[in-house]
């Protein structure tokens, strides 16, 4: 992070500057004015000086500011001179801009301000649209305005030349005036600035919103502030409603100002086109009766400080409701506020005048937590001169500006000064009615000031009954007389921040070797990210206020110094040192063995815009008391600069899934709360690898956090990924289930089976691990090789034309030359992969002639046009065609799943529908099939049978329920239809039915594969009533067959309650199935 | 001039040394060794002392492995309360290690309260914080809270987490800055010989004239006889966290500062040593 400033003006108005990588503030030496006010943005900053002008410090940058002018030279032809500079009197001037409507003859071109120089002189442009042109520059047209060309031609009767120059901002890293011709206007001089706007609109470059409030109290815009005009060019008065005494002006488009009467106004309708916004709102003060002094705002916070010092903090604003919605009264009293980027809060003390840091102001939490004071020193020039000022304290004369000598008083008569000092102060001054107790150069008081005449410009302080101090106002005038030149600025010093010299007079008894006293501050271009540690606030210089943790401690400022606290703080230590000293080699009685296991990763944002961002990924697991291994996960990442976490106990989280994308490698992360919402946490790690790993990590962390290991219980509830990956759930002791993920198959009585792609039968060992978890510690008994063998397909499409035949050149709208089946994606030889890296290419690309519906001899099959039945014959009306090529992958992974032998058994859930009767598990193949007739017109795909209810899918999606199968009748009657879009049905023991349904509405989109469970099946009531939707997305399989807890008691870990009738799926093609045929 | 967040730190990581001994009334296979553990005076007693079960246990039969109790000098050890109040209770100004003896036997179903496992310690923790809210701020700081940060106090009282802890533990001690402290301060006073286990009274941080009330204040209303003249020999030790705090501390600090994790300010009253 590079460093940035934070500025501030003490009361003496000697601006400072402090680097969030420097321990000191920085005197601003080539002032020789004293300030009032200033405003920072990062490129520049923006003050108003005790003369009443404004000045601007530009920060010099690498890259220059310079700006190029230009003019064109415009010529005719005429039959005796040729070209030459007499025009016709219809014609533009001999000199204009591009357009030829404005004069302006290189004569005429002037810098706008004395802070600018010319690079060089003027010269002729020689390039034309990027190529350069003959000699001289000129380009050719028939006439004006027309098109130019850098040739002559036969009918070229006018030509013109562009000439340049560029000119130069030259004040940088300096203040300078800004030229106040313009200003000539204005009846008053400015009492506030407030410089902000940047975020607004990028276009011009550098563009910033500069508002001004004049001592009259009218609001004033710097029109047309950018990078090429740092100083902007004119001011425009804003119509107020009333008196403004103040304007704070953030770095997007919010824009309060405070009225002198103590409300607020809030301006609308600032957006790119409008710098300046529309209208004003008024928003009452705070606190009734109390009025506002002081107005900051930021992005999305406004804070205020009332008259009484009080701190109020503006709920609920942002950039739709500029106004806000509530005040919240935050601890601290402070004299002003400023809020700088990423919304971070300065402001200065009422007791103490140091500038305070707002700690813990984070986009979720913007009011922040506690109020830190800076307390670096500040850098030594000046006290080089001011030896005679030590001499002067050594008599017993206090005085203001630099003692170079270190307090030689303690810590406790430091303390009691400032005691006594903040009992002094308290005395009001009834004079100042609206004021009493100014502590800065407060406009209402400043008004009130310039109105009177320059003599009773001190009449504060001799109201306020504070007469001795007098003297020691005039030493502090002699002193600035000697280190700021001319005595008559000195004096208008003291006019314009009457209030800042009442100050002095007060506080000049304790000199500067006390932290000095601020009277602005300003973080606009100060930018502190909320992770950094500054090192701003651990100096040793700072007195007894020091940081605090607890935003109630500020408050504290006597009880810090007070003899109860110094004796808790020794008695604690006392305590820690009797109780622990010699007991160290003691066990202690909560371990902390802690482990983390970090890295990076891509998270899917969780708001709007979403998008995928970098983040830092931890996963903290550490020992529970009982033994059992818990664990959080931390995602770390940076939002609007400011870095900030999330986090989520792993026994929160219930399901770990990867998602099927296909650029990125990407999992999902549940908790109830999560599915609920339907928003997973997403994350993408950068090779599959590592997703395994994390994957296999995080499950293993889960199964730790919730107890469980081995093999999974018959209660289990199994699914399988699209991908193939299987998962089971456990139903835990508690109210919920809790899916969590193991790697396994497909259960029946205890005994569960798995069959592979090619129609292996696997059954499971009853170990677990296997897969993505290997070499973790979990249970390696029982994990054996396992090998699959599937095929991958990919198509060709080819279209036909008149000219060619077919050929691989589609219409624009087709679908790619070379695709996955529905032809919304492509897929060609190279690019195509094996399903997982896990998987192996054991064959090359071969057509395969086997597809449904038949080839021809090269194996196209034909059709009118994408996507449309394909024939194994070409017809007259056929204009495209494709052919289907596969590739065998092999599986070579490790499970606790063991090869058997084959068997006729797969597949044996394929149409026709067969009961098979009397199957037991001592006689698991059955006894004989009674042939059952599918309901009209549908091929069953899948059936799944429950202890008195039997389910079917159909090929297009249909759920249907089989009517009147009793154990004596397992035939049963007729069918009926339950839902459509139900990829995969699978029917419990106690016939709990769940599926795996499409189309159901996600978080953001309808969502394949999600699952679903059927709510209020009773045993009278076998159908059951409605859906319950489970987590979305991506599941192929599931089944529930050896989940034979009470029905009731499974509840999803996402309830969408009393949904009273079945959700209307809407009525689709299903798409094609990847024939997996897994059955039960 | 150390932060008030050194105070929070230091009471947090407050640490007991004791000395487990099995009660020579229990019967064991072979004799049992003392058992020497730092404890955390924040937690309670039950639920830092497992490795001490399973230590007596391997000594013990397994058919006497019944639930676990801990008695100190004839006094049986209450695990509802905070481990630092039962040692400022009984055993504060004695030899460190404390020592503490073991039983399985003769559960004395008078004195204690059973504890069969860590969910039974998190209800009695949660409802100390839900009461301490409740008369903090009518229970709506708790209320507004979800499960899940619950859960975090809760889990970073049992894994010693100071930093998870606090960072919900702080909601907890905000309060309307216009009101000068909290509604009521949760406190408890204990004594070892009173007839009533514990005082417990509404009392306000600021009095009726917008004082800061102290630690004299409260003792003034409910405890008046530990409060002694100047002239007059100290009757009674005021210990909170085995300190004695001055009693012009006001309330409301030592509420903030040096309650323990249920939110409660545990004070113990003892006889003041007659040395």
């Amino acid at each position: 992070m590079p460093s940035s400033l934070l500025w501030a003006v003490d009361v003496y108005g000697r601006v400072y500057s402090l680097s969030t990588a420097g321990q000191q503030w920085e005197h601003c030496r080539d002032a020789h004015l004293e300030f009032k006010r200033v405003t920072a943005v990062q490129q520049c900053c923006w003050s108003i000086a005790c003369d009443h002008n404004i000045y601007l410090y530009v920060h010099a940058s690498e890259v220059p500011i310079r700006y190029q002018e230009e003019t064109y030279e415009n010529q005719r032809w005429n039959p005796v001179d040729g070209f030459s500079d007499r025009l016709l009197p219809s014609d533009r001037w001999q000199w204009s801009d591009i357009t030829g409507l404005k004069h302006q003859p290189l004569g005429d071109f002037q810098l706008p301000s004395e802070n600018w120089e010319w690079e060089a002189d003027w010269y002729i442009d020689e390039n034309f649209g990027g190529e350069p042109t003959e000699k001289g520059g000129w380009t050719y047209a028939i006439d004006f305005p027309a098109t130019y060309t850098k040739d002559k031609k036969w009918n070229s009767c006018v030509r013109r030349r562009r000439w340049i120059r560029y000119r130069r901002y030259k004040a940088q890293d300096t203040w300078v005036k800004i030229p106040s011709e313009q200003t000539e206007s204005l009846p008053d001089p400015f009492n506030d600035i407030t410089c902000g706007g940047w975020e607004i609109t990028e276009e011009p470059r550098g563009c910033l919103a500069l508002w001004a409030v004049s001592l009259q109290g009218k609001v004033w815009f710097r029109c047309d502030i950018n990078h090429h005009n740092p100083e902007g060019s004119v001011w425009e008065e804003v119509p107020v409603p009333g008196e403004v005494v103040q304007i704070s002006c953030g770095p997007g488009d919010l824009v309060w100002a405070v009225l002198w009467e103590g409300h607020l106004l809030v301006r609308e309708g600032v957006g790119r086109d409008c710098l300046k916004g529309s209208s004003w709102v008024t928003v009452e003060s705070p606190s009734p009766g109390v009025g506002v002094v002081h107005v900051a705002v930021g992005v999305n916070v406004v804070w205020a400080v009332t008259k009484d010092h009080k701190v109020w903090f503006r709920r609920g604003v942002n950039s739709h409701n500029p106004c806000g919605s509530g005040w919240i009264g935050m601890v601290g009293e402070m004299v002003m506020i400023n809020v700088g980027l990423s919304d971070q809060v300065w402001a200065i003390g009422f007791e103490d005048r140091a500038v305070y840091f707002r700690q813990g102001v984070t986009a979720s939490e913007l009011s922040g937590k506690a109020w830190k004071v800076v307390s670096v020193p500040r850098d030594s020039e000046r006290s080089h001169s001011s030896a005679s000022a030590s001499s002067l304290q050594s008599a017993g004369c206090f005085f203001g500006g630099e003692v170079r000598l270190q307090s030689q008083a303690s810590m406790l008569s430091d303390a009691d000064a400032e005691t006594e000092r903040a009992g002094g102060e308290v005395v009001p001054t009834p004079e100042i009615g609206d004021a009493p107790k100014p502590r800065i150069p407060k406009v209402t008081s400043d008004k009130l000031e310039d109105r009177a005449s320059p003599a009773q410009v001190l009449s504060p302080s001799q109201s306020g009954g504070v007469d001795p101090q007098w003297s020691n106002v005039d030493l502090e005038e002699a002193q600035t007389h000697l280190t700021s030149g001319p005595g008559g600025d000195a004096a208008e010093t003291s006019s314009l921040s009457s209030v800042a010299t009442y100050n002095l007079a007060l506080e000049e008894p304790y000199g500067l070797d006390e932290p000095p006293k601020w009277a602005w501050v300003s973080g606009g271009g100060c930018l502190v990210e909320c992770h950094t540690q500054l090192n701003w606030f651990n100096s040793s210089t700072s007195t007894a206020l020091n940081s605090s943790m607890q935003a109630m401690s500020l408050s504290i400022t006597p009880a810090q110094t007070a003899a109860w606290r110094k004796q808790i703080f020794e008695q604690l230590s006392e305590r820690s040192k009797r109780e622990m000293e010699n007991f160290m080699h003691y066990e202690q009685a909560i371990e902390q063995s802690v482990w983390v296991k970090k890295g990076t990763m891509q998270w899917w944002r969780d708001w709007k815009p979403h998008k995928w961002v970098d983040v830092q990924f931890a996963l903290e697991q550490f020992s529970g008391v009982e033994g059992n291994k818990d664990g959080i996960l931390f995602i770390y990442y940076t939002f609007n600069d400011e870095k900030k976490y999330l986090h989520m106990f792993i026994n929160e989280v219930t399901i770990l899934v990867p998602v099927l994308n296909d650029s990125k490698h990407t999992f999902a992360i549940y908790t109830a709360e999560r599915t609920k919402q339907r928003w997973p946490m997403r994350l993408a790690a950068a090779t599959e690898l590592e997703m395994h790993d994390w994957l296999a990590l995080l499950s293993v962390s889960c199964c730790d956090s919730r107890g469980i290991q081995g093999p999974p219980s018959k209660q289990a509830i199994w699914s399988v990924t699209c991908k193939g990956d299987i998962f089971v759930s456990e139903p835990t002791k508690e109210l919920e289930a809790s899916p969590y993920p193991t790697p396994c198959a497909q259960i029946s009585l205890g005994v569960v089976w798995g069959i592979g792609y090619d129609h292996t039968a696997w059954v499971h060992t009853g170990g677990y691990g296997g897969g993505f978890f290997q070499g973790l510690a979990s249970s390696t008994d029982n994990i054996y090789t396992q090998t699959d063998v599937k095929s991958v397909y990919i198509y060709e499409n080819q279209r036909w034309n008149p000219v060619t035949g077919y050929t691989n050149r589609g219409l624009p709208t087709d679908r790619y030359m070379w695709s996955n089946a529905s032809g919304l994606k492509e897929c060609t030889k190279n690019n195509t992969k094996p399903p997982s890296p896990n998987w192996t290419w054991v064959s090359d690309w071969t057509i395969d002639y086997a597809v449904p519906g038949g080839t021809d001899r090269e194996g196209w099959q034909y059709a009118a046009d994408f996507p449309a039945s394909y024939h194994g014959n070409k017809t007259l009306k056929d204009f495209v065609r494709r052919r289907r090529w596969a590739r065998k992958c092999k599986l070579t992974t490790t499970g606790p799943w063991q090869e058997v032998p084959p068997i006729p058994l797969s597949d044996i859930t394929i149409l026709p529908l067969r009961a098979k009767g009397s199957v037991s598990a001592q006689n698991p193949a059955g006894d004989c099939w009674y042939h059952i007739p599918s309901p009209t017109g549908q091929k069953l795909k899948q059936v799944s049978v429950g202890r008195t209810s039997v389910y079917t899918v159909d090929e297009n999606g249909n759920l249907w329920y089989r009517h009147g199968v009793t154990p004596s009748y397992p035939q049963g009657s007729s069918w009926e239809h339950i839902s459509n879009n139900v990829r995969k049905v699978s029917v419990g023991p106690l016939d709990q039915v769940w599926v795996i349904a499409d189309k159901v509405q996600g978080s953001h989109s309808l969502s394949c594969g999600t699952v679903c469970r059927r709510l209020g099946v009773l045993p009278m009531e076998p159908k059951g009533h409605s859906w319950d939707y489970g987590i979305g997305g991506g599941w192929d399989h599931i089944t529930v067959r050896g989940n034979a807890m009470e029905a009731p008691r499974i509840v999803m870990p996402s309830l969408t309650d009393n949904q009273t009738a079945t959700r209307p799926l809407q009525t689709s093609n299903q798409p094609e199935m990847n024939g997996n045929p897994v059955g039960c | 001039m150390a932060d008030d967040k050194d105070v929070l730190r230091d009471v947090w990581f407050g640490r007991i040394p004791a000395c487990f001994t099995l009660s020579p009334e229990e019967t064991t296979e072979r004799e049992a060794e003392p058992y020497y553990l730092l404890l955390p005076r924040v937690s309670y007693l039950t639920l830092v002392t497992d490795k001490v079960k399973k230590h007596f246990l391997r000594v013990m039969k397994a058919e006497d492995s019944t639930e676990m109790w801990f008695e100190y000098e004839g006094t049986p050890l209450k695990w509802h309360y905070p481990i630092g109040v039962l040692f400022d209770l009984h055993a504060s100004n004695t030899a460190l290690p404390w020592n503490v003896t073991v039983h399985f036997k003769n559960f004395p179903e008078h004195d204690l309260l059973h504890c069969t496992s860590n969910s039974v310690i998190e209800a009695h923790f949660m409802s100390c914080i839900k009461e301490a809210d409740a008369l903090k701020h009518k229970g709506q700081v708790i209320n507004d809270m979800q499960k899940k940060d619950h859960k975090q106090l809760w889990m970073g009282l049992q894994n010693d987490k100071f930093d998870q802890f606090w960072a919900m533990n702080r909601k907890l001690m905000e309060y309307p800055t216009d009101e000068g402290g909290f509604r009521y301060i949760p406190f408890r006073m204990y004594q070892t010989m009173g007839e009533r286990p514990f005082i417990q009274k509404l009392f306000r941080p600021v009095s009726p004239e917008g004082h800061t009330l102290t630690l004299g204040d409260l003792l003034k209303e409910l405890f008046p006889a530990a409060i002694c003249a100047e002239d007059e020999p100290k009757r009674f030790q005021v210990m909170i966290h085995g300190i004695e705090p001055l009693l012009e501390t006001p309330i409301q600090w030592l509420s903030e500062h040096l309650s323990h994790p249920d939110n409660f300010l545990h004070i113990s009253i003892i006889p003041a040593p007659s040395d």
